[in-house]
Order: C-alpha cells, then structure tokens, then sequence
C-alpha cells in the first residue's frame, strides 16, 4: 500500500441507539487522508462530526465499514492496543481546552508522557520545551485559571504534541477564543503542517476552515469533499 | 516486561500525586468523608479499649479480694445432713488448706432487758475467723479458742446493735438475750472490714457467737456452710480437688451433698458477661465503621460521576482503563488510611481516658465498699437513690441488649464496596 496514506476509511457506518431507535448518524463515510494533510472537517451541529473525530482518534468504534490506521485495522484492536494508540499516534485538542484545573500548564502537558510510562527527568525537560515551542516558557508553573483563553488552548496544543504524534487532530479549536487568538491558534497549526504533521481540525466556522488545504464537509452523516475555494463561492448551508 | 514495570511505578508514583492533590483540593470534602472512617473506627477501638480495661479492673480487684478462698455449701444426704466440727477440723488439716471458717446462723429474737429485735442476723464463727482478720475488733476481745471448745456463751456485736440497745452506754460486758439464752458482749467489731468471700454472699451478721455455741443452741451438730482459706500460693483448682475428695470421703460418697463455689466461678462469670458486652458494643461500633464506608463509597462514586470528562480527556491522552481505575481506588485508599490511622489513635486515646476513669471509680467503690457487689449498690450508696434508679434501669437495658449483640453478625469490611465501584 501507499507509504503515504495514514489512514482510509471505507464506508463507515455509526449507530446509536436513542429511545429504543437506532440513529444514524454517518452514513457511508469513507475518507483518506495522507501523511502532511492539513484537512478540516466541516458541518453543522448535529451534522455527525465530533462522532466522525471521535472515530478517528480511535475513541469511539464504528457500527460497520472499514478503518485502517497506519496499515492496521482498528477495529480489530483490543482496548490496551487503542490506549497505546491514543497515547502514541494521536494527539487531541478540545474545544474548551481541558486541561485539569489543579495541574500547573507544565504537569498538565507531562500528562500524556505519564502514561507512555516516562521517567520524571524526561516527562520535564519534554514538556518545557514544547511549551517553549507553542510561546509560554514564562507560563510554565502557572495553573489553568491563571492563564488567558489563548494561552490555554496552546498549552492544550502542547499537551497533544508532546508525545510527538503522527497526527493532530482539534475538535473547535478556536469555539471559545475571540478572533484574533483564534489567528493565532491558526497560525500554530500552519506551522505544525509546514512540518509535514498530519492535522485534522473539526469547525463549523467556514473562516476557520478556509486555513485548511483540503476541507469536508459533512452533513447530516454524509460527506462530501471539495477545495476551499469552491466552498467560498458555493458555500454551505 | 521492563517496559511494563517502569511503566508501572511510574504510574503508581503519579497515581498518589494525582489522588493526594485531589485529596488536598477538595479539603472540606475530603474531611467529611474521613470523618465517617475515622469515627467508625475510633468508636470500635475506644470501646474494645473500655471494655477490655473494665474486665482487666474487675478481674484485678477480684484478685485482690477473693482469690484464695472457696465457699462450701452444704445439703448432706438422708443419713448425714452436715458437717460435724470432726469433719471440719478434716478439711482444715488438707495440705491445701490453711483454716476453715464456719457459719452458723442462728433464726432467733436478740433482746436487751426490755427491749426486743427479731431482725437480727446471728452467726456463729470460729477463732480462725478473728486470728485471719484481726484488724476487726474495735473494743473488747474477739472469740477464741477456749470460746469454741468450751462453748462459751459470748458474743461480738456490730455497730448496728450499738446503734439498736446500747446509744451512749459502753456495751462489753453487758449481757444481751439470743433466743432466750444470756451471752455476754465481749467485743465490738466493724461491719465493713475483713467480710471476705463469705459476707460477699451472705453479708456481715450483726452479732457473731461461737459456732460451737451456735451448733449447741441450734440443738444439732450440723454445719452447712463455711469457707475454707487455702494456704498462700495454692492453686486452686488442686486445692479444689483435695477438699473434694475429702468431702466426698466425709459424705460416703453419696451425691450432690455439696457445692464448691471459687471466686474463679464468679469471675468466669463476670468474664463471660464483659466478653457479651464487648462483642456488642464493637457490634454497634461496626455499624458506625460501616456507614463510615459507605460514606467513601459515595463519596467516591459522586467523584467519579463528576469527573467523567477528566476520566473521558484521560482517555483520550492515552491512559488505559487501569490507570484510570487505579488512581481512583487509590485516593479511596488513602482517605481510608487518613482515617483510619487518625480514628486509632484518637480511639486510643478516649479509650485509655475511659479506662482510667472507671478504674478510678471502681477502685473507690471497693475502697469504700469491700462487699458492695454491683454498680447500682455503689451508684446507690454513693450518689444517693436518685441516680442508683436510673442505673438500675440502665443496666436493665444493657443486659436487654445483649440479644442484639448477637444478632448484630459482622459483614465482610465496608472497603470491598467500594472495589467494585468501577
């Protein structure tokens, strides 16, 4: 197969059961996306896409389809597999941050590295330098509430980068930050790609995902791919 | 494997960091749910404590008293129906044995010239009796030898029959009237020392006479109780043995003419109602451990319900399952440890203060009453009848409640609920 391709999934099918009714939430979804990717996802609420993000960052198992990650199926892999996955391939960026409020910015980005198993020394030196990298090296030992919204979404950043993964995925990245730290965080990304990352944004915010190379979009489960500036002309609904 | 293991401790180090900060950032939480563990605890150790330093006192203070001592009661068979002096004189002559003390009770009116008492308890005792607690006589003489052979006709009265006939008049000498027969007082003695085990079980008489004389009087040759003194150092149970097979020579081996009652009976018995009582207040102080274990549980359970999205965001970085379920059941495991540990030594401490207290105060009830017997006779004597009522009714109680303490069966430790939590 292509040394390239990172992963491909293969209509891809999520059910959820709701008041004795199954939903269907995605419907035939298959995708490719290759290794330096900047791809942003794109819908509505409610269109499937923290569902589609949740699949790919190996959370969550598909009802039915096929979904190969780096050569491997996934959903033949047991529950400490996936965690090792997680821990090693994929690193996740939420909406609203995350980070745990008693943790200072540097132990909260140590958190991955705690599970890899790394020693305190390593876990330390890792972790600052990669804050370093996202601009808070004099922020370090400051705890969540003690930084801005920008400055904790980059510590965010930094936690889902430290255990160096193969691909970045961010859920609303910029939901709950204003303009212009939301360029910012825009920026960060761009640069992380121009460094042959993998990224995969998640938005409902057209402006947003215009900063993508590929854009999706997805509606009501099903997606459709087209080029950023198709999408600034036609647009979605 | 070595991966594994690193991996492990490291984990396991992050693990107690983690729960000591969750532990230390929810500090009114925290304390409220030590708080359950700690008293549980603390109520099981301070009772155990209490109880077991209560029967540690009682056992002591019987020591004190009654060791050495064992009371024979008599019934006979068809063709003897007692003891002769002879047969005592047997017993006193055991290896074992050091002196026997026979009591003899007189059913009769004492009166003085005019006056007349029919309430009156009479005892014959032997010199043995006077020789082993000498202390006794206030004024005059005791009985003696030559009493007891000669079947004198003299007594020693008590502060109740000073109290009776002679207020204000020195009574030796005087000549009081025993069913109708003249005995000469020749000393006065006090009630409340040297009772031994015999006024334990019977009280002090109130007038004492030679039990020769009181056999004499009585118009039979039988003594149905008396209290043998065994040598110092006997053992008891041996000495136990000797007397009954010479009792059982005495009786012609006929059987159930006796019983020997040791103040090792007594204790077996205030033993077994103490254990009774232990077991049922740790009964009731488990159900405290309990709750306090429950108390965890939930409070470990709401912990995990509010924390899904930490549990969920742990997920995503990579933790597995176990990790996860290891950091919780970790900071369960120190908030039992915290309150445990803190509940031991607090139960410790009330426990060693409740110890000292009742020591204290049972001391001073033997001191002051030697032959008093139970809580509520000291309760009453001490504190008046008020209070000797309401403990009456709380003894009652406590011994009404000794149903539950078996009823009260202990489950497995409240922690295991708490491991099947996730």
């Amino acid at each position: 197969m292509n040394e390239e391709i990172f992963f491909r999934m293969t209509d891809i099918d999520k059910d959820y059961p709701l008041a004795g009714e199954s939903v269907h939430v995605l419907k035939k979804v298959s995708l490719t996306v290759e290794r330096g990717d900047y791809l942003s996802i794109l819908g509505p609420s409610g269109s499937g896409k923290t569902t589609l993000m949740n699949i790919i960052g190996c959370l969550d198992t598909p009802t039915a389809g096929e979904y190969i990650l780096q050569g491997s199926e996934v959903g033949d892999l047991t529950e400490r597999e996936l965690a090792e996955l997680r821990n090693r391939e994929i690193g996740f960026v939420f909406q609203n941050s995350q980070l745990l409020p008693r943790l200072t910015a540097r132990k909260n980005v140590e958190l991955p590295l705690i599970y890899a198993g790394i020693r305190p020394k390593e876990r330390r030196a890792r972790a600052e330098a990669m804050l370093e990298r996202v601009g808070l090296r004099d922020r370090m030992e400051h705890l969540p509430n003690q930084l801005s919204g920008g400055q904790q979404q980059r510590v965010a950043i930094a936690r889902a980068l430290v255990g160096n993964p193969a691909i970045l995925l961010a859920d609303e990245p910029t939901g709950a930050l204003d303009q212009k730290t939301g360029a910012q965080i825009m920026g960060l990304f761009q640069a992380l790609n121009e460094e042959h990352r993998t990224v995969i944004m998640i938005t409902h915010d057209l402006n947003i995902a215009s900063h993508a190379r590929r854009v999706v979009h997805i509606i009501d489960g099903v997606i459709s791919e087209g080029d950023t500036r198709s999408l600034e002309k036609g647009g979605v609904s | 494997m070595m991966k594994r293991l690193r991996s492990w401790s490291v984990m396991l180090r992050e693990s107690v960091v983690m729960a000591l900060d969750n532990i230390w950032g929810s500090k009114v939480r925290s304390f409220l749910t030590l708080l359950g563990i700690m008293i549980g605890v603390m109520a099981v150790i301070t009772l155990i404590t209490t109880v077991s330093g209560v029967s540690g006192t009682i056992a002591s203070s019987f020591m004190n008293m009654g060791v050495g001592t064992l009371t024979v009661t008599v019934s006979g068979s068809d063709l003897k129906t007692g003891m002769t002096p002879e047969n005592l004189a047997t017993i006193a002559a055991l290896e074992h044995v050091d002196g026997v003390v026979p009591s003899v009770s007189l059913n009769g009116r004492v009166s003085y010239g005019k006056e007349v008492n029919t309430g009156i308890s009479v005892s014959g005792r032997n010199a043995y009796y006077f020789q082993i607690n000498d202390e006794m006589i206030l004024q005059g003489r005791s009985l003696n030898f030559i009493d007891d052979d000669n079947h004198s006709y003299v007594c020693v009265i008590s502060q109740e029959i000073v109290d009776t006939f002679f207020l204000g008049v020195n009574p030796i000498g005087e000549t009081l009237l025993i069913s109708g027969l003249p005995f000469t007082i020749v000393g006065r003695y006090e009630e409340d020392s040297g009772g031994g085990i015999a006024s334990i079980f019977s009280g002090s008489p109130a007038v004492m006479i030679p039990y020769t004389t009181a056999l004499k009087v009585n118009n039979s040759n039988d003594v149905n109780s008396f209290t043998v003194y065994l040598v110092d150092g006997a053992d008891s149970a041996e000495a136990q043995q000797e007397i009954e097979a010479a009792m059982d020579g005495i009786f012609d081996y006929e059987e159930d003419c006796y019983t020997i009652a040791s103040m090792e009976t007594v204790e077996e018995t205030m033993n077994t109602m103490t254990s009774m009582m232990s077991t049922l207040l740790a009964g009731i102080a488990s159900i405290a451990l309990l709750v306090g274990g429950i108390g965890i549980m939930n409070m470990m359970l709401t912990t995990v319900t509010e924390r899904t999205t930490e549990i969920g965001l742990k997920k995503a970085l990579g933790a597995m399952p176990w990790q996860i379920q290891v950091q919780f059941l970790i900071e369960s495991f120190l908030l039992s440890i915290f309150g445990g540990v803190i509940g031991v030594v607090l139960g410790l401490l009330i426990g060693a203060v409740c110890m000292l207290v009742i020591s204290r105060n049972y001391h001073y009830m033997m001191n002051c009453y030697p032959d008093a017997g139970g809580v509520y006779a000291f309760t009453k004597e001490t504190f008046g009848y008020d209070y000797g009522f309401l403990t009456a009714w709380f003894l009652a109680l406590t011994y009404l409640a000794i149903f539950w303490a078996n009823a009260t069966s202990l489950p497995d430790s409240p922690h295991v609920a708490a491991w099947n939590l996730m």
